[in-house]
């Protein structure tokens, strides 16, 4: 994203370029144009750009794609956590 | 309330005009007001007078969300299929599968759509993708997804020119605007938990040094957490560091300087001192870490990475920042 960057070489983003055939839908689907398209095949041109939404892996119709996705803010991890120790009651959360 | 008739029943005609009502509704949410039960019905609803060829736009039931996209379709005849999301945007809805695949399908079948509309095209947001699994859509009630654009604000351009995404359309953005309308929920609910904390700050100090001192202790606080929450989200682009946390320690350390400044702490001391440069920072850098949940660009991984090395420092920082305000006390 423009004017913006987070961590280097943390995302979990991983393709499967045997598998790949060619549909374009994740570039469709990335907003943050991590994927190109050549000869009718998809690689990663910028993984470091991933937010791990997931919105490729779930549109990708032959699965080639795998992400760890899921809720990415602080107090939703620190919830998270604590609800997996049972320190907390569940539900809550953010943006619930 | 105007309808429209159609094969499949009666839908909803809406009107596209935002009223005072509707200002005032989505500035109250922006503030945590009813936020969670900001909402319409979801279902089929008629903007204009769509026919059977007319595109059929989906969205969340958020009221803000269908707001944004009624307005944005003004003076056009289109269909909105609104989804069961319970409240919640498009992208958070995603996120949690409401904004969904088993949704869609079942809205589209609960409203009789494919009686409705001739064609089989639904046009969905961008960041409803997370949710939906287009090939799934399509295989369970024959209706294939565009996805159109992130904004609403583009849809017009997107539908006068024939149904086509341009680059632009796919760019993600977070201005200085996108960011400031986030602050005053951040804040509101960051101020709910930091009244309790304020509490824990000024009883004990204003045990040990008296009221003035515990009434510093907590401006200096409330302060932090004001840097934190409101100063590091709108500097975000221009603080250093990819980090949330460091980002949010350089604003609670420029907080620190000035209420070392305001506060005339030459009188203070070395332990003092040396506890307010640590602590307020570390408050600091919490807040603007939890800005992460709004930003459109941190990945759970980096997150989680962050706050392995953030959290147990912040810890740290506040640990020490006491046991010195204690020793200076004893000195």
């Amino acid at each position: 994203m423009k004017g913006f960057r987070y961590l280097k070489d943390v995302a979990t983003l991983k393709l499967d370029r045997a598998a790949c055939v060619g549909c374009g839908r994740c570039l469709e689907v990335c907003p943050h144009q991590v994927f190109v398209l050549a000869e009718k095949q998809a690689s990663l041109g910028d993984r470091d750009a991933c937010m791990e939404c997931g919105a490729c892996a779930l549109n990708c119709p032959v699965k080639a794609i795998t992400v760890d996705a899921g809720v990415g803010c602080a107090s939703g991890m620190i919830n998270e956590w604590l609800r997996e120790r049972k320190l907390r009651a569940p539900g809550g959360g953010c943006c619930s | 309330m105007e309808w429209l008739d159609t094969p499949a029943g009666r839908a909803p005609r809406i009107s596209s005009e935002i009223g005072f009502n509707d200002r005032l509704g989505a500035c109250k949410a922006r503030w945590g007001i009813g936020r969670m039960s900001y909402m319409v019905p979801p279902g089929l609803y008629a903007i204009g007078r769509p026919t059977a060829d007319a595109p059929v736009l989906v969205t969340a039931n958020y009221k803000m969300s269908y707001d944004i996209m009624r307005h944005t379709l003004t003076g056009r005849d289109v269909w909105l299929l609104v989804l069961e999301t319970y409240g919640i945007n498009v992208w958070c809805a995603a996120g949690k599968g409401t904004f969904g695949t088993g949704e869609l399908v079942r809205r589209v079948t609960a409203t009789g759509l494919a009686q409705v509309v001739s064609h089989r095209r639904l046009i969905l947001p961008i960041l409803g993708a997370p949710g939906v699994a287009a090939h799934q859509v399509a295989k369970r009630c024959g209706f294939s997804i565009s996805y159109a654009a992130i904004r609403a604000a583009d849809l017009p351009e997107y539908l006068d020119n024939g149904m086509v995404t341009t680059p632009a359309m796919q760019q993600l953005t977070f201005t200085l605007y996108e960011r400031l309308v986030l602050v005053p929920v951040e804040l509101v609910m960051a101020l709910k938990s930091a009244a309790i904390v304020a509490g824990a700050i000024l009883l004990p100090v204003a045990a040990l040094g008296g009221l003035t001192a515990g009434i510093a202790a907590l401006f200096a606080y409330v302060g932090a957490v004001l840097t934190g929450v409101v100063i590091g989200p709108l500097l975000l682009p221009w603080l250093p560091g990819r980090s949330f946390s460091v980002k949010g320690a350089v604003t609670g350390l420029i907080w620190s300087g000035a209420f070392y400044l305001l506060a005339g702490g030459r009188a203070w001391g070395v332990p003092a001192t040396l506890a307010l440069f640590l602590a307020l920072p570390a408050v600091s850098a919490f807040h603007t870490l939890n800005f992460t949940g709004c930003s459109t660009y941190t990945s759970r991984s980096g997150v989680k990475k962050e706050m392995r090395i953030a959290l147990p420092a912040m810890g740290g920082a506040l640990f020490v920042g006491a046991i010195l305000l204690l020793v200076g006390k004893l000195l």
